[in-house]
C-alpha cells in the first residue's frame, strides 16, 4: 500500500468525522443540560436523513441541496421540541432507565413510521448539487463533497463555541449543565432552555442525516448504527464536552477507516476496544468531568423488601404448578412459545438481579445470554458435546467474560458503567459478526438440538420450567442473603457501606459474574429451543429487551422481572405475528407505560396495595 | 415581606418540617438559629420551593409562592444563597455574575461593578474560574450572583459555614451595607456571636419546629414567647 492511498484514506476518515460529530456533540449538548441519555437521537438523524432525501431530489440546484438539509432538518427539530414538550417534560425526574426506555419507544416508532412513509426499500439520493465532482488528491480521485464536509466540523464546533460563549443563552447552557436546580433558583425557566437546548440538539442529528445523501443510501436501520458509534463517540470524548465530540469522532472515524484498510478482521472490535480503554485510563473521556449529580433529581428509592409471607409461598406454588400443567393444554406451537416466555423470565431475572439488588445499569447484558447461546452452539457443533455439557459450559463462559469485562465495569459508576457494558457487549457482538470461521457470521450456527430425552416440545418445556423456577428462586435467596444485604448496602450509600467494612468492587464484581452465569444459562436454553444461534442475540436489541422487561414489570421489585418478562415476550410475539408495523405499536406502549405506569407492574400494584393499607390505618387511627 | 405559615417539608417519605411559621418584614435581618439536623437549610428551600413537597402558605409580597418553582419565586424577587455556595466552576466569576442577572425585573440597583464595590477582591478574580478562587472568594461571589437579581429579600443559608475569620467580618459589613440598600435577609446560622452581629430578630428551630421567636436581645434573657 502506497503513501498515497493512507493520506486519501486519512482524508475520507475526516470526512466521515463531519456527520458523526454532528450527531455527537447534539447527543452530548442535551444530555449536559437535561441529563438525558437520548436514545432517539439516532432516529432524528435518520429522519432528517427521509426528509433531506425527499427534499433534494425535488430541489437539485446548489443552492436547494443546502437549503434542503436545513429545512429537513428545521422541521425534525421541531418534531423534537414538540416531543421534548409532550413526554420528556414529564420524566426529567424520573430515573434515568425510564427515560433511556421512552426514548428507546421513540426509536422503535420511527423506524416503522419511516416505514410506513417511506416504505422498505433504501433509497439513494441525489449528488450535492455542484459538488459531485472529484479532485485529484496525490494524484487519486476524491470527491470534492468530502472536502466540504472536512470544512464543515470545525465551522460547526466554532459556531457552537461562539453560541456557549458570547451569548446569554449560551451562558445558561453552560451554567444549567454544571447546575441547573441553581440555575432555576436564579430565576431562570429551565423548561424552555432544556426545549431549546433539545431542539438545537435534534437539529444537528438531523442535519448530520442530510450530510449522509449524496455518501450513502438513506435505509430504517441508519439509527441503530450511528447510535451506537456516537455512544462511543461521546463516550471517548467525554459526554457533556463538545471539543471532546470533536476529537473523538474523527478518532472514531480514522479507526473504521484504517481499521478497514489494516485490519479488517478485527474492524469492528477496534473501536470499542479503544472506547473500553479509554473508560479504563480517564473513566470521565478523554475531556470529560465528572458529573455533578441533579440535586433534587428524585433517586430511586427502594421500599424494604420482604421474603413471601405464607400467601406468597402459596400463590406462588399455585402459579408454579398451573406452569407445570401447561402442556394439557398447550400444543408443540404453545409450548415453543411458552418456553421462550421462560427463558426471557430467566434473562429478565438475572438483569433483575443485577439492577435492583446491585443497583449497577447494565446495558450490555446481551452479551451474557449471547455468549450462554455460542458457548453451547459453539461446544456442541465443533465439540461435539452433549446438550448437558452444554448447559454448564455456556453459562460458564459467561461468567468467565464477565469476570474479566466487570473487572473493569466496576470501577466505574452510574452512566458511565452502563456505556462500558455496552461496549464490551458489542466487541463480543462484533467478533462473532466478524470471526466468520469459527462463529458463521451473519449466518450463524445451526443444528444445535438438545438431547434425544429433551427434544418434545414437553420436555424441553418442562426442562425450561425446571431452569426458570431454579434461577427465580436462587435470585431471591441471594437477595436475602448476607451477600444481598452488602450488595443493597451499596446499592443505596456507597460510603457508609465502605465504613462498616463492605469493600465494593469485589462484592459488586461477584454479583456481575453471578447475573451474567444466570444470562449465559437462558442463552444456552435458547440456542437449543431454536436450535440456531444468530449475533443478533448479542445486539443492543437484546439488551434493551432485558431492560423494558425489567422495568414493565417493576423495577425495584424482587419479582417484578417475571411479570414483565411475561408481559412483554407475549405482547411482542403477538404483535410479530399479527401487525404490520409491530415497532410502532409497541414503541407506542413502551412510551404510554413509561407516562402512565412509571412503576411497572408489579410496582404498581405494591403501590395500590400499600395505599388501601394506609387508608385502613388512617380509618383506624381516625375512630381512636 | 414574607410571612409563612404552618409550613410542612420534607423529602421524599421524611417529613423534615412541622408547621413552621415565621416571618420577615421589609429591611429586618432575621436569624433561624439552631443545631445541625434542626431544618434551618429545609426551611430555606422550602421558601425557595427547592424541596419535595410542601404544605403550608408562603406569602411573598402578597403572592402564596407555595406552590411555585424556583424560578417564578426568583422572578418574584426572592433571593438564594446555598450552604454550599453552588458556583458554576467552569464559568469565570464575571460570568457567574451575568447568569444571576434577571432581565425582565425593571429595579436595576445592582450591577457587576456594585457588586465588585461590596467585594473588592471579587473585582482582580473577574476572569478567573469559579472553580479557581477560595471558599470565602466563592461566598462573596454567591452573594453577589443572587444580588444580580435586585432581590427584596435574600435567603441566606449559613452565610459563615468554613470562611476564614476575617472574611467573616467582611461578610457581615456586606450583610449590613445590602441592608442599606433595602435588602431583607432571612439567614440560618449556627455561629450565634456572628448571628447576632447582623440580626434584628430570631427564630429558634428544633427538630423542625418552631421553638423560640423573638428579638436577639430576648434570646440572651430567655424571655420572648415560645
Amino acid at each position: 500500500m502506497s503513501v498515497e492511498l493512507y493520506v486519501v484514506q486519512f482524508l475520507t476518515g475526516l470526512a466521515n468525522a463531519a456527520s458523526l460529530f454532528l450527531v455527537a456533540c447534539g447527543l452530548s449538548l442535551i444530555f449536559g443540560v437535561t441529563r438525558i441519555v437520548n436514545f432517539a437521537h439516532g432516529a432524528f438523524y435518520m429522519l432528517g436523513a427521509y426528509l433531506a432525501y425527499s427534499l433534494t431530489i425535488r430541489w437539485q440546484t446548489p443552492v436547494g441541496f443546502w437549503l434542503a438539509l436545513l429545512v429537513a432538518a428545521a422541521i425534525v427539530a421541531v418534531l423534537g421540541a414538540v416531543i421534548e414538550i409532550l413526554l420528556l417534560r414529564r420524566l426529567y425526574r424520573a430515573p434515568e432507565l425510564l427515560q433511556l426506555l421512552a426514548t428507546f419507544g421513540l426509536t422503535l416508532m420511527a423506524e416503522d413510521a419511516v416505514r410506513l412513509i417511506w416504505g422498505p426499500e433504501d433509497l439513494v439520493g441525489p449528488r450535492a448539487a455542484g459538488l459531485s465532482g472529484a479532485m485529484t488528491v496525490l494524484g487519486r480521485p476524491m470527491p470534492v463533497y468530502d472536502f466540504v464536509l472536512i470544512l464543515l466540523g470545525p465551522a460547526v464546533l466554532g459556531l457552537l463555541w461562539l453560541l456557549l460563549h458570547r451569548s446569554r443563552w449560551g451562558l445558561l447552557i453552560r451554567a444549567a449543565t454544571e447546575d441547573r436546580d441553581m440555575v432555576g433558583a436564579l430565576g431562570v425557566n429551565q423548561t424552555w432552555l432544556f426545549t431549546g437546548v433539545f431542539a438545537l440538539g435534534v437539529f444537528l442529528a438531523a442535519f448530520g442525516g442530510g450530510l449522509q445523501i449524496p455518501r450513502d443510501a438513506v435505509s430504517h436501520v441508519m439509527d441503530l448504527s450511528i447510535i451506537t458509534e456516537v455512544f462511543v463517540v461521546v463516550v471517548i470524548g467525554g459526554l457533556g464536552s463538545l471539543t471532546g465530540a470533536f476529537l473523538a469522532a474523527i478518532i472514531v472515524a480514522e479507526l473504521n477507516a484504517f481499521g478497514i484498510l489494516i485490519l479488517p478482521g478485527i474492524s469492528l472490535v477496534l473501536t470499542f476496544l479503544i472506547m473500553a480503554l479509554v473508560l479504563v485510563l480517564r473513566p470521565f473521556g478523554l475531556l470529560g468531568k465528572p458529573l455533578a449529580q441533579s440535586r433534587t433529581l428524585s433517586h430511586r428509592i427502594h421500599g424494604a423488601w420482604q421474603p413471601l409471607g405464607g400467601v406468597g409461598r402459596s400463590a406462588a406454588l399455585a402459579i408454579l404448578i398451573c406452569a407445570a400443567l401447561l402442556p394439557l393444554v398447550l400444543g408443540e406451537y404453545g409450548l415453543g412459545v411458552a418456553s421462550e416466555v421462560l427463558i426471557a423470565v430467566i434473562f429478565a431475572a438475572s438483569l433483575q438481579f443485577l439492577m435492583s439488588v446491585a443497583g449497577l445499569d447494565s446495558f450490555g447484558h446481551a452479551a451474557g445470554l449471547g455468549l450462554g447461546a455460542y458457548g453451547a452452539a459453539l461446544s456442541v457443533q465443533h465439540f461435539g458435546l452433549s446438550m448437558e455439557a452444554a448447559l454448564l459450559i455456556g453459562p460458564l463462559a459467561s461468567a468467565l467474560f464477565a469476570a474479566i469485562a466487570g473487572w473493569f465495569c466496576v470501577r466505574l459508576s452510574s452512566i458511565y458503567f452502563a456505556m462500558l457494558t455496552l461496549a464490551f457487549a458489542q466487541i463480543v457482538w462484533s467478533i462473532a459478526f466478524q470471526w466468520v470461521e469459527v462463529t458463521g457470521g451473519d449466518n450463524g450456527i445451526v443444528g444445535v438440538w438438545p438431547s434425544a430425552w429433551a427434544s418434545g416440545a414437553t420436555a424441553y418445556y418442562w426442562l425450561t420450567l425446571g431452569c426458570t423456577t431454579a434461577v427465580v428462586l436462587l435470585t431471591r435467596h441471594l437477595t436475602f442473603s448476607p451477600f444481598g444485604y452488602a450488595l443493597r448496602a451499596l446499592r443505596d450509600s456507597p460510603l457508609r457501606a465502605a465504613a462498616i467494612g463492605i469493600s465494593r468492587q469485589p462484592v459488586q464484581h461477584a454479583a456481575f459474574v453471578i447475573s451474567a452465569f444466570l444470562a449465559g444459562l437462558a442463552g444456552v436454553l435458547f440456542a437449543f429451543l431454536k436450535g440456531s444461534v444468530f449475533p443478533d442475540t448479542l445486539g443492543i436489541g437484546t439488551s434493551v429487551d432485558g431492560l423494558i422487561m425489567v422495568l414493565l414489570g417493576g423495577f425495584g421489585t424482587v419479582s417484578g422481572s417475571v411479570a414483565g418478562a411475561i408481559v412483554y415476550k407475549m405482547a411482542s410475539i403477538w404483535l410479530i405475528s399479527n401487525t404490520d408495523f409491530p415497532r410502532l405499536i409497541l414503541g407506542g406502549l413502551i412510551v404510554l407505560l413509561v407516562l402512565v405506569f412509571p412503576l411497572g407492574i408489579v410496582g404498581t400494584l405494591q403501590q395500590a396495595l400499600a395505599g388501601r393499607l394506609l387508608a385502613g390505618n388512617a380509618s383506624v387511627r381516625g375512630r381512636t | 415581606m414574607l410571612q409563612v405559615s404552618d409550613l410542612n417539608s420534607g423529602y421524599g417519605p421524611a417529613q423534615i418540617l412541622f408547621d413552621v411559621s415565621l416571618q420577615v418584614g421589609a429591611g429586618e435581618v432575621v436569624a433561624l438559629l439552631g443545631r445541625n439536623g434542626a431544618g434551618k437549610s429545609t426551611t430555606l428551600k422550602s421558601i425557595m420551593g427547592l424541596t419535595d413537597r410542601r404544605k403550608g402558605k408562603i406569602l411573598f409580597r402578597g403572592t402564596d409562592i407555595s406552590q411555585y418553582p424556583p424560578f417564578e419565586i426568583a422572578r418574584l424577587g426572592l433571593g438564594y444563597v446555598p450552604e454550599d455556595r453552588r458556583i458554576f466552576t467552569d464559568l469565570t466569576v464575571a460570568e457567574n455574575l451575568e447568569v444571576g442577572r434577571q432581565k425582565r425585573r425593571s429595579t436595576t440597583t445592582w450591577s457587576p461593578e456594585r457588586i465588585y464595590a461590596l467585594f473588592p477582591n471579587l473585582a482582580d478574580l473577574r476572569h478567573k474560574p469559579g472553580g479557581q478562587i477560595s471558599g470565602g472568594e466563592q461566598q462573596m461571589l454567591t452573594i453577589g450572583r443572587t444580588l444580580m437579581g435586585n432581590p427584596h429579600l435574600v435567603l441566606l443559608d449559613e452565610p459563615s459555614e468554613g470562611i476564614a475569620p476575617k472574611i467573616v467580618e467582611q461578610m457581615a459589613e456586606a450583610i449590613r451595607l445590602m441592608t442599606r440598600e433595602g435588602v431583607a435577609i432571612l439567614l440560618s446560622e449556627q455561629n450565634l456571636p456572628f448571628a447576632r452581629l447582623i440580626s434584628d430578630r430570631c427564630y429558634l428551630l428544633e427538630k423542625g419546629e418552631i421553638r423560640h421567636a423573638g428579638t436577639m436581645a430576648d434570646l440572651e434573657t430567655g424571655s420572648g414567647h415560645p
